[in-house]
């Protein structure tokens, strides 16, 4: 067990520095200038010149990634262009945004897909099931920044229900836990729910379809044990498959939504990342990229490690 | 959200109607386009928008635009500075009186050494304070600014680098940040947490990418410009469907530019939409190099004839006035041009026919445009309209559609270079309120690549020494009078298709109130309150 869990981290090493490798290179194959942020479009050349050297885009590439790399594995990941603020501060004030909204909506769509999988894949075929499936279907396939337009339209300016934006009447500075607050939550959190669900329900749905199926449920039947001691089971042997969805789809909402978080002017990674291209901040960019594909390859590696202990043919 | 007409509100009324002085009312919140708090280090990011939404708010300048009217052009007038002239004997000085009393939030005085500070934050390299994020956002806007000294208390004289007329238009751009709140830190990435600056706002609270509040400085020296309103807070918010869902959810009390398609919407729900031309041109800026059609004027004066700018109106939902120049006729700098700049597509045929054009050889003409972009309007929409006009006289259009970015990449290397891909025009609309933004730039043999953005290479000895004439007139109204001359020179050479000038549209909740939209990029937030 020591061994696995010793080799899956140590993998981390060269995919971190592959990661690092593409999200410093990538944004310098986008086109514009690195200085955008802080120059207005007609400056001349020879102030955009001056600029870059000082600030250090003269060098050649290798030798701005080998400082990028050496800063960033000291926790350092630079300061943005466009605000003189440290690019660290930025990332955890918007990840905190993004961790509030992703548990949220984690929290209402594994729920709901977890609840409407299991109940399509115990009565497969039958209207319910039908039923189920196609909201899951949907889940799926509606283009969530225009579920969240219509949600808004719904909700906020007909009903008045709801804020259409904004993380709090004061900013997410002055976030409390009382209605007066959560309440600028539920539209983006419901909004980004749909996907999970969807994915969830359908996994589910053919991982218990599956197992129900496999032999030694009959044979537990067989032996008389009840359906609640078959549903333990059943639970058992779906939760690694289930467990590696839900850490994906965790990861990608962690990851933030551009879109939603555009929609919904949610100060997370996504209105972060947002902010930064269209800024063209690219220590901003990198430093967020870097930030989220880290967090994506440990949060693999978590899974991993859950899969085996719930798995222990995995580890083989 | 609520809409109380409470009787509190009723009762406010009744105290603003009865007392001679309206108290100040209301928190007065606006959803901005920017996608980001422009920076508050005194001098904006953000383009103009940073300058309307975080410099003219907090801050001042010597120099200052007149924002009182919806109806005359907006003028420059005095603000930190009293009176300014050029030095009889060397016109590369001038000397700025200050204003006596003004003072800066922190109660500090706004004087030479103040004025000073904040000239050597941009000019002078091994000052403390001299930051190259403030050079970026500040210097190209006033390229001949060459250094400043305190001549006495209240007396600062400016130097630029040639004798230049413009330089105290220019100046608006240079705000004046405290210099004692910036010694409490060394920093601007810390002044700008807790900005301080001599306008009319005073800073509040700042929560990046979400909102920036300030509220009213009761101590602001033009006692007329002191803010009707109590508070004023600041959301980005860059996709216009969520400005416009935030207005109607009552979550903020104006928006800027809602999209056309939903101005009818927020008409009919009683939403003011308060609209003004403003000094912005929306052109394609022609190439003069040898072997270009477009260096016959002929071509180019056909090209302006050949576009129906009624049509494109429709297509903006008419927030847009036809352009007939650089500047629209009525302005002090329009000058008395002799072409006229209309729709007239059998004039453009003929013109075409005289300059070797015809059915049997079509002109074929290569745009570079793009496909979105700050002050771009529709540019899409807009370019393909002008397509099927100019095919209707006989020119086949061919557009290279490029990164926003990317095009103005291409429009400071100029039409020569192999980045333009043999372009005859480009599609960059800009900001014309000051005589180099509108003129100088592009007209002056000086300014190709690398110096500025003559993208076309327009190398014309009259138009130099027009430039330079203005330039060099040092009284207001001859200067004037000088730019319009070198206007007539430009329109009448055609030298760029002039198309429309933006109108700015804003849609206001009705509880706004006092808020006059003046011909300029800047708008008076001090005027507008809530009731």
């Amino acid at each position: 067990m020591f061994t696995y869990i010793l080799k899956r981290i140590l993998y981390v090493i060269p995919i971190g520095l592959a990661v690092s490798l593409v999200c410093f290179s990538l944004v310098f194959l986008a086109p514009g200038d690195p200085l955008s942020a802080i120059l207005p479009p007609d400056a001349t050349t020879e102030l955009i010149e001056r600029l870059k050297a000082d600030y250090g885009f003269d060098k050649p590439l290798p030798v701005q990634f080998g400082k990028w790399v050496l800063r960033a594995a000291q926790g350092d990941l630079g300061t943005s262009i466009a605000t003189g603020r440290p690019v660290n501060s930025e990332i955890a004030k918007a990840i905190s945004n993004t961790f509030m909204l992703a548990m949220f909506a984690c929290g209402i769509g594994f729920s709901f897909g977890l609840v409407f999988g299991f109940v399509a894949g115990y009565v497969r075929n039958t209207w319910l099931d039908k039923v189920v499936t196609g909201i899951a279907v949907t889940g799926v396939s509606l283009p969530h920044y225009w579920l969240g337009m219509v949600m808004v339209i719904i909700f906020a300016v007909l009903l008045d229900w709801l804020p259409a934006m904004g993380a709090g009447a004061g900013g997410s500075d002055a976030w409390a836990w009382d209605w007066e607050h959560v309440r600028f939550l539920v539209l983006p959190a419901v909004t980004l729910s749909f996907i999970p669900m969807g994915i969830v329900t359908r996994t589910t749905r053919a991982v218990v379809a599956e197992i129900l199926n496999q032999e030694f449920v009959q044979a537990l039947r067989a032996k008389g044990m009840d359906s609640l001691g078959v549903f333990k089971h059943v639970v058992k042997n779906a939760a690694p498959t289930l467990l590696a969805v839900m850490g994906i789809q965790l990861g990608y909402l962690l990851g933030g939504s551009i879109l939603v978080e555009t929609v919904f002017s949610w100060p997370g990674t996504g209105f972060l990342l947002n902010t930064a291209i269209f800024q063209r901040d690219l220590p901003l960019l990198q430093g967020t990229i870097l930030f989220l594909a880290m967090f994506f390859v440990v949060l693999n590696v978590l899974v991993d490690i859950l899969q085996s202990i719930f798995d222990p043919r995995i580890r083989r | 959200m609520h809409h109380p007409v409470s009787r509190l509100a009723v009762l406010g009324l009744v105290a603003a109607l009865t007392t001679p002085l309206a108290l100040a009312q209301g928190t007065l919140r606006i959803g901005m386009t920017a996608a980001d708090i422009p920076a508050t280090t005194s001098q904006p990011d953000s383009g103009f928008e940073g300058n309307r939404f975080t410099g003219w708010t907090m801050f001042d300048a010597l120099t200052m635009w007149d924002l009182s009217s919806a109806e005359k052009p907006s003028t420059v007038i005095p603000g930190l500075a009293e009176s300014w002239a050029v030095d009889a004997k060397d016109k590369t000085k001038w000397i700025f009186k200050l204003r006596k009393g003004a003072k800066f939030h922190d109660g500090t005085d706004v004087n030479a050494d103040a004025i000073v500070f904040n000239f050597e934050k941009v000019l002078k390299k091994d000052a403390p304070h001299y930051d190259a994020r403030l050079v970026g956002q500040t210097l190209p806007r006033m390229p001949t600014l060459s250094g400043a000294k305190k001549i006495d208390d209240y007396t600062v004289e400016v130097a630029s680098s040639e004798p230049d007329s413009f330089l105290p238009i220019n100046l608006t751009n240079l705000f004046m940040a405290s210099p004692t709140a910036w010694a409490k830190t060394k920093s601007w990435t810390e002044f700008a947490k807790a900005p301080v600056g001599s306008g009319p706002w005073k800073f509040v609270r700042l929560v990046p990418r979400e909102r920036l509040e300030m509220e009213r400085y009761a101590g602001y020296w033009n006692k007329a410009r002191v803010p009707k309103a109590e508070k004023l807070v600041l959301m980005p918010m860059p996709e216009g469907n969520t400005r416009v869902n935030a207005l109607l959810s009552g979550q903020v009390d104006w928006i800027e530019a809602p999209p056309s398609d939903t101005m009818a919407q927020l008409k009919s729900r009683g939403y003011q939409i308060t609209s003004n031309p403003y000094p912005h041109t929306w052109p394609w800026q022609f190439s003069f190099v040898e072997g270009h059609p477009t260096a016959n004027l002929k071509v180019r004066q056909a090209m302006n004839l050949a576009i129906d700018r009624d049509g494109i109106r429709r297509l903006l939902g008419f927030q847009a006035l036809p352009a007939k120049g650089v500047v629209p006729p009525g302005h002090p700098w329009y000058g008395n041009p002799k072409f006229d700049i209309k729709y007239d597509p059998e004039q453009a045929k003929k013109l075409l026919a005289e300059a070797g054009y015809g059915p049997g050889k079509p002109l074929k003409v290569k745009v570079q445009i793009s496909a979105s972009g700050s002050g771009q309007m529709q540019p899409l929409a807009m370019n393909e309209f002008m397509q099927q006009n100019l095919k209707a006289v006989g020119v086949d259009v061919e557009f290279d559609v490029l990164v926003w970015e990317t095009l103005f990449n291409n429009w400071r290397v100029g039409s020569k270079d192999p980045k333009s891909n043999g372009a005859h025009a480009i599609n960059v609309s800009f900001a014309t309120q000051d005589p180099f933004f509108a003129f100088a730039r592009f007209y002056d043999s000086r300014m190709v690549a690398p110096r500025s953005v003559n993208w076309g290479w327009v190398q014309d000895p009259e138009m130099d020494k027009l430039v330079a004439g203005a330039r060099g007139e040092f009284d207001a109204k001859k200067r004037d009078i000088a730019i319009g001359k070198l206007h007539e020179r430009v329109v009448d050479q055609a030298a760029m298709l002039f198309v429309v000038h933006d109108t700015g549209p804003r849609a206001l909740s009705s509880k706004v109130k006092g808020f006059v939209q003046s011909k300029n990029w800047f708008q008076d937030l001090s005027t507008a309150y809530i009731q």
